[in-house]
């Protein structure tokens, strides 16, 4: 194993000793670096983004920002690190800086090195400067409490391309950081899937991708695994394929790679992703990780019962392929055993032809399900052939709303069967009263999404 | 125009300038109290030790298990207080208290030699509580009486008379939700020890004097034995006015205890679960129009949620009661406050600082009462408006009011208002499913703090021998651009270049008894004494520029003068003038001036969901002769976002169940409190500042700008109802709940269907 070094800014750093629960933040702090900042600790505000240098799509290398507050400072290991030091000084302003500064991005400073890194991802992303369009999704995971975000954004809109020396530009045509493995207390990032199971097997280990969700149990609920095992880097896991029969997604892409792999291949997920956290989450956060967490109130799972899925599981013992439907069992709880993984996901083909996503929150970007559902519906001749309606926010697991969609098959599209179908949607489930919403408005949502769906269609 | 209001031809006030610290802010080097702290050695890191019950006695702490952990070095408790274990200035705050008076309370201090160590050693410190009856809504409190402080009335007129002569009366009720502050940096403090034993600490405060003083009183010391500085902080919005004390006073106990550096600094969650809010209100009202809409009488009640202790709840009613009238003349008014005592965080400042609640009770008045006048809510706001020669309930005339119309039409002009009203009108008819809706709403804020004591300012300004300033304020750094317009002040009255004039950090060392910068006045009144202490230098420079003559540089100017044995600083002061408050008959002049402005803003609401966006929204606002434009435009911008989100979105929620977490803050978090993203900006914001604004009574003809803007906002409410009311029946009024978030929108709806 080697010595665990970290390239930061430019400059390598020696890593050993560090170990959970200090996270990336905290170490990149203890350095004397004091742009990324702590504003949340569970990946929400975005004060911690920092730049990472990861394998990119349509360039070998893509500057991608992530929230530092998550990620343990252990898997950093190998990795190259650049903060809002590393991209300018105050007197040699990078550009991303210089139109924040001049514009008035800036009024308390505290969530700026934030921006600034989440801004100079989308800086760096290959084609923006192509389709002239900066992606304010970019910036959906960061928040600002002073400037009210225009002068941010028209920071972002001013934004050129970069100039022909710029060598974070230059970086991203060579390959990125070969992968480190990695064993400290608390933390192992295994070289194969074969040693990743292994690991797993020992007591208290649990897998770590993203650590979009075990970063925020490490932050806010002191949560403190034995043994995270790092799990993201895998190659075994982090295949795509599309088939005649399904699309297969590895279980540790994360659901940018997801989205821009897909590239429109299955329209439902293209309609999650934007409503999926925050572009910081999304750059980390895992479809194996989303079901892994198995939270009720996940933003994946409805939409993947929608379209019929199935995990596929892996241990040591082989694999086995579980259809999503029956892989939650309850409160956070799946059919996974000790020392399984998920590999992938398996969406079968042909798609059906109208799917929609309607995700009920207080806000747009970057919030919580109150209720999702997830439509995957196919009409023949004005009649309803297939339908699946996966459900989010409504039950201690998501649910597939069964009854509504035995009530459309064989029914025609029509006001009088949504309205029937929509009755059965709102008693689905044993939806509850809390702070995002009232139990009387989760039925409710369910009740009118079937509606609005059939609304849009027909005015379409 | 007075002296203080007189702007030079050339002046580096009213230059559009980034903030001062915008190049340190967007590389990451701008400092703040904890990046100090890590750049501490041999720092120890707190953590509290907090309580799980909305109200209970502690019937015993034992700190012994703490010990036995691994790098924990001390456990801080009552026992160690050496002077007054009290955290605030009204003696009802124990920093250790015995009853524990809501959920998440301190009880205990754990110093650790790491964070992780002292949160450790909080879980292992033993306490033992005996439950109380709890009382945690408004609507509670009022029933059981449990009320605190004062209950000033706001009296003018007879308003049985006027009621009884209003051709319509309507009555009403509307309980309205608080607001986190969510600075982006949570509270900090870090306390050093000198060899004297001399405390100097680095917090992040709006008020280092007082943070000075409750430590200084907590440490039994006097107060030159302690130093506060604040480099700057992370947003503060009144939440680190008076909340900051106790974290400084924990941080500084545990100084003198150890000697060691002691770092405070809370998470978001405990930030969340510790710190007051914004004051939610509950409001009864009855009120009198005649047949022409205009207001004859208002009798209200205002009853706020102080939350356990009082802290500014007090001074933050006076001002709601002051606001209540917002722009409108009524001729009767009797408006009643109470401050209820509640087992949850002690509710403290918040931007506005009880206007916005005033106002928000007149607002939501009119908005109601509109479509059963059958005049539309723009027609009843507008002919109700001030006119010259009027003054407010509690007796200040009412200057300027012409600004307001000046305003008014600005807006109604720029944003094509009539025509898109219509317009909007035949697209909600075409569309059953979703509406839109356009508001325009009117603000009129009083500036001065209404405490007239607070109306005063320190400032010490250095020229050294090479020429270059130095100058030190009384007022804090929050982001606002204090410190940018001080600089601009500076270099306007001192005639030089701003690159000649550096700014150091707030120190109460250096300019000693300064108020709270709060209630929108940092540049009135630091700016003032700024400008005091520049030209007391000028003045004594004359007679050598005179000698000299006009052709001199500066550097010579300067340089002969030293030789001369002319003193090349001074200390300047300033205290607003014309000002008076009596608090127990509510009655004086306690603004120097009002601030206006006038905002228009559509939304559009769907029907299927509640789910709205804020389409466009105009705004003009007045700032008198901007010091900083590009400052100015972003404290309305982003006061303007920050009240929207109070009145759409921002929702506190606490467990008021019976079961085992009554008390607790359910929304103690970014995930579960959610304030403003990209997504919630408006589409289209147009920000105009009003011309031909100067103001007299204020330096160089500016006028604050840090609060009014906040209650712009309503017109984000107001359009929201417009659009409810689109997918109801004509004239019905509708009630919408605050915050309007989706669902609430849904529901007032719904409310109407059927």
């Amino acid at each position: 194993m080697e010595q665990p070094l970290v390239t930061v800014n430019g400059a390598s750093w020696d890593l050993v000793g560090v170990a959970p629960p200090a996270t990336a933040l905290d170490w990149l702090r203890s350095i004397g670096l004091t742009g990324a900042k702590e504003g949340c600790a569970e990946g929400e505000c975005g004060a911690c983004s920092v730049l990472l240098a990861r394998p990119g799509i349509e360039a070998p290398t893509e500057w991608t920002a992530v929230n530092a507050c998550l990620v343990p400072a252990a898997a950093l290991a190998g990795q190259e690190v650049v903060t809002a030091e590393g991209l300018g000084e105050p007197d040699a302003l990078h550009p991303v800086q210089r139109e924040l500064a001049v514009r008035g991005g800036s009024q308390c400073g505290y969530c700026t090195p934030g921006f600034v890194c989440s801004m100079a991802a989308e800086y760096y992303r290959p084609g923006r400067c192509e389709s002239g369009v900066f992606d304010h999704h970019a910036l959906s995971g960061n928040l600002c409490r002073c400037t009210g975000y225009r002068p941010i954004v028209e920071a972002a809109e001013a934004l050129g391309a970069p100039a022909a020396g710029d060598h974070l530009s230059f970086r991203t045509t060579a390959p990125p950081p070969e992968v480190t493995p990695v064993r400290v207390p608390g933390f192992a990032r295994p070289a194969t899937l074969a040693e990743a199971l292994d690991l797993l097997g020992e007591p208290g280990a649990v897998p770590l991708a993203g650590a979009t969700d075990l970063g925020v149990e490490a932050n806010l609920r002191a949560s403190r695994p034995g043994l995270l095992v790092a799990i993201d880097h895998l190659t075994e896991l982090r295949t795509l394929e599309v088939t005649a029969d399904s699309v297969e997604i590895g279980a540790a892409l994360s659901l940018t790679e997801i989205e821009r792999r897909l590239a429109g291949a299955v329209p439902l997920l293209d309609e999650v992703f934007p409503q999926f956290a925050s572009r910081l989450i999304r750059n980390g956060a895992t479809i194996g990780g989303n079901l892994g967490t198995a939270s009720p109130i996940g933003d994946l799972p409805p939409a993947l019962l929608a379209l019929d899925a199935s995990v596929v599981l892996v241990s040591a013992a082989g694999e086995r392929v579980v259809p999503l439907v029956e892989y939650f069992t309850g409160y956070r709880e799946t059919v996974l055993r000790p020392g399984e993984l998920i590999a992938s996901v398996r969406v079968p083909l042909p798609l059906a032809p109208l799917t929609a996503f309607h995700k009920i929150a207080k806000r747009r970007f970057d919030d919580i399900s109150s209720v999702a559902v997830a439509f995957a519906i196919e009409i023949v001749d004005g009649v309803v052939a297939r339908a699946a309606i996966g459900l989010g926010g409504i039950a201690a697991t998501p649910i597939r709303a069964t009854e509504a969609e035995q009530l459309l098959v064989g029914h025609p599209w029509t006001g009088a069967t949504v309205v029937e179908a929509g009755a059965w949607l709102a008693a689905s489930g044993t939806p509850i009263d809390d702070h995002r919403a009232s139990a009387d408005f989760r039925r409710a949502m369910m009740e009118n999404a079937l509606f609005k769906l059939y609304t849009e269609t027909v005015a379409s | 125009m007075s002296r203080l209001s007189e702007r030079p031809v050339t002046a580096v006030v009213g230059e559009a300038r980034p903030h001062e610290s915008a190049a340190l802010h967007v590389t990451g080097r701008a400092l703040y109290t904890d990046d100090i702290a890590l750049r501490t050695p041999y720092l120890l890191h707190a953590h509290p030790v907090c309580a799980p019950h909305a109200h209970a006695m502690i019937t015993r702490l034992d700190p012994k298990p703490a010990y036995d952990v691994p790098g924990v070095v001390r456990v801080l408790t009552a026992d160690d207080v050496p002077g007054i274990n009290d955290a605030g200035t009204k003696h009802d705050e124990p920093l250790f208290p015995t009853e524990v008076m809501f959920h998440g309370q301190a009880v205990a201090w754990v110093l650790g030699e790491s964070l992780e160590a002292a949160r450790i050693g909080a879980t292992a410190v033993e306490v033992d509580y005996e439950p109380l009856p709890s009382i945690l809504t408004v609507v509670e409190a009022i029933e059981q009486e449990s009320f605190q402080g004062a209950q000033p009335r706001l009296e003018r007129g007879d308003v049985a008379a006027g009621l009884a002569g209003s051709t319509h009366v309507f009555e009403g009720e509307i309980d309205f939700a608080g607001q986190e502050h969510f600075y982006l940096e949570t509270h900090a403090s870090l306390a050093t020890v000198d060899d004297d034993g001399q405390v100097f600490i680095q917090s992040s405060t709006q008020h280092p004097t007082e943070t000075q003083e409750i430590v200084a009183h907590v440490l039994g010391i006097a107060s030159h034995q302690v130093t506060v500085q604040c480099l700057r902080m992370g947003g503060g919005f009144g939440g680190k006015e008076m909340q900051p004390h106790g974290f400084a006073a924990v941080a500084a106990l545990g100084a003198r205890l150890t000697g060691r550096p002691v770092r405070v600094r809370l998470t978001r969650q405990q930030d969340m679960t510790m710190s007051g809010k914004r004051h939610g209100f509950h409001a009864t009202w009855k009120v009198g129009f005649d047949d022409d809409g205009l207001l004859q009488a208002l009798e209200a009640t205002l009853t706020s949620d102080g939350g356990w202790s009082l802290d500014l709840s007090e001074p933050v009613l006076s001002r709601a009661l002051c606001h209540v009238d917002n722009a409108y003349w009524i001729p009767h008014v009797r408006v009643d406050g109470r401050i209820a005592r509640t087992h949850k965080t002690s509710q403290t400042a918040f931007r506005g600082f009880g206007g916005p609640q005033g106002m928000l009770v007149i607002e939501d008045i009119l908005g109601r009462a509109a479509p059963v006048l059958g005049v539309p809510a723009h027609e009843l706001r507008r002919r109700n408006f001030y006119v010259e020669g009027q003054a407010t309930p509690y007796g200040q005339p009412v200057r300027h009011p012409d600004r307001l119309d000046r305003a008014w039409q600005q807006v109604l002009e720029s944003s094509d208002f009539e025509r898109r009203r219509e317009e909007i009108a035949r697209a909600n008819a075409e569309n059953p499913h979703r509406k839109r809706g356009l508001a325009i709403t009117p603000v009129k804020f009083g500036i001065s703090f209404n405490f007239t004591s607070f109306n005063q300012a320190g400032a010490l300004v250095h020229v050294y021998k090479d020429g270059s300033v130095l100058i030190n304020h009384g007022g804090t750094e929050m982001g606002q651009g204090l410190h940018t317009k001080m600089l601009q002040v500076a270099a306007t009255a001192l005639g030089l270049p701003i690159e000649r004039v550096r700014l150091a950090p707030t120190r109460t060392d250096k300019v000693p008894n300064t108020s709270a910068t709060a209630a929108s006045s940092g540049a009135d009144l630091n700016g003032a004494a700024v400008k005091n202490a520049c030209e007391q230098i000028i003045a004594r420079l004359a007679p050598v520029r005179a000698q000299l003559g006009v052709a001199t540089t500066w550097e010579e100017l300067v340089r002969t003068a030293y030789h001369e044995r002319i003193q090349l600083w001074a200390a300047g002061f300033y205290k607003t003038e014309g000002l008076s408050w009596d608090a127990v008959a509510a009655r004086g002049e306690p603004f120097k001036y009002f601030a206006y402005g006038v905002a228009a803003a559509e939304v559009s609401v769907d029907g299927f969901t509640g789910a709205y966006e804020v389409d466009r929204v105009d705004i003009v606002h007045d700032v008198g002769d901007s010091l900083s434009p590009l400052v100015d435009i972003g404290q309305i911008e982003g006061g303007f976002v920050q009240g929207v989100g109070w009145l759409t979105l921002e929702d506190l929620r606490w467990d008021v169940s019976d079961g085992p977490g009554r008390g607790r803050l359910t929304t103690p978090s970014a995930s579960t409190y959610k304030l403003p993203s990209l997504s919630e900006m408006p589409a289209d914001l147009r920000v105009t500042l009003l011309d031909r604004a100067t103001e007299d009574g204020a330096v160089y003809g500016s006028k604050a700008v840090g609060e009014p803007p906040l209650m712009l906002a309503f017109s984000v409410r107001e359009a929201l109802r417009e659009a409810v009311a689109a997918f109801r029946p004509p004239g019905e009024s509708v009630e919408l709940a605050s915050p309007a978030t989706p669902e609430a929108v849904f529901w007032a709806i719904e409310g109407g269907r059927d």
